[in-house]
């Protein structure tokens, strides 16, 4: 998994390019935990368009990401799920905690 | 009914073998002429049985999972994901939404998904002896439309 990151006034902008799994998620958390704990953001974006392949183990991390940021008193959103990716967080029902948006939307 | 091909793989419980076992899936039922809306569905369904065996049936061991595909009557996809770990006692439990032995890593969708992506689903397990998951999902080949 590779993870980009881009911070500008409060926002902090990851971007997952790769295979989201049960293999790669740990590392993925605590990547993406380290971020957040650095750049302590009021808004985090996840940018999943470079998200090739996502499945349940997927779900458990934007749940936990959700929790810390809530924690820190911000919020997070995701951005540019590609078709796969949508349909699992269709399926787990997502939206009910955290919002879906389409491209570079925040609202 | 008529078994048109199959393979059956048999490999060991390292979590690397997640992303080989749907990309094999995804190779084999190519054949079916699925759309990549389809393939994004199989590739999800398969990763999830494989990732239940690996977290739940050997979760201190690795042991061996048995992925068999099957194409039958020219448009139907049959997934087994076999395992001979520890088994579920409780299957209807396990398989209800949110719930997970797994701690939090886990999010207890994983049959909830394997539900939404396909058509049929089925749970054996035994204590003990392990678990067979059973998955069917009809292709709508484009090809024959029209």
């Amino acid at each position: 998994m590779n993870i980009t990151s881009a911070y500008a006034s409060g926002r902090l902008t990851i971007g997952l390019i790769g295979e989201l799994d049960h293999h790669e998620a740990r590392e993925t958390l605590q990547s993406i935990t380290e971020l957040l704990d650095e750049y302590l953001p009021r808004e985090c974006a996840m940018d999943l368009s470079g998200l090739r392949f996502m499945d349940s183990s997927g779900i458990a991390l934007i749940v936990r990401l959700n929790r810390k940021m809530r924690e820190l008193g911000g919020r997070i959103w995701i951005e540019n799920p590609s078709v796969q990716t949508r349909r699992v967080l269709e399926a787990a029902g997502i939206e009910r905690l955290v919002q879906v948006a389409a491209i570079g939307g925040t609202t | 009914m008529n078994i048109k091909n199959y393979i059956t793989l048999d490999f060991p419980s390292n979590s690397a073998n997640e992303a080989f076992a749907r990309a094999a899936a995804s190779a084999f039922a190519s054949q079916l002429d699925p759309t990549l809306e389809e393939l994004g569905d199989i590739k999800t369904a398969v990763s999830e049985a494989v990732t239940n065996c690996i977290v739940h049936a050997y979760p201190r061991e690795i042991g061996r999972i048995r992925l068999r595909l099957r194409i039958l009557d020219e448009e139907t996809l049959d997934i087994t994901v076999r395992d001979w770990g520890v088994g579920m006692e409780n299957v209807k439990q396990a398989m209800e939404p949110l719930f997970t032995t797994g701690g939090e890593e886990r999010s207890g969708m994983g049959f909830t998904i394997m539900q939404s992506f396909t058509d049929t689903l089925h749970v054996r397990s035994e204590k003990g002896k392990g678990t067979t998951v059973s998955m069917r999902r009809r292709i709508f080949r484009r090809s024959r439309i029209g």
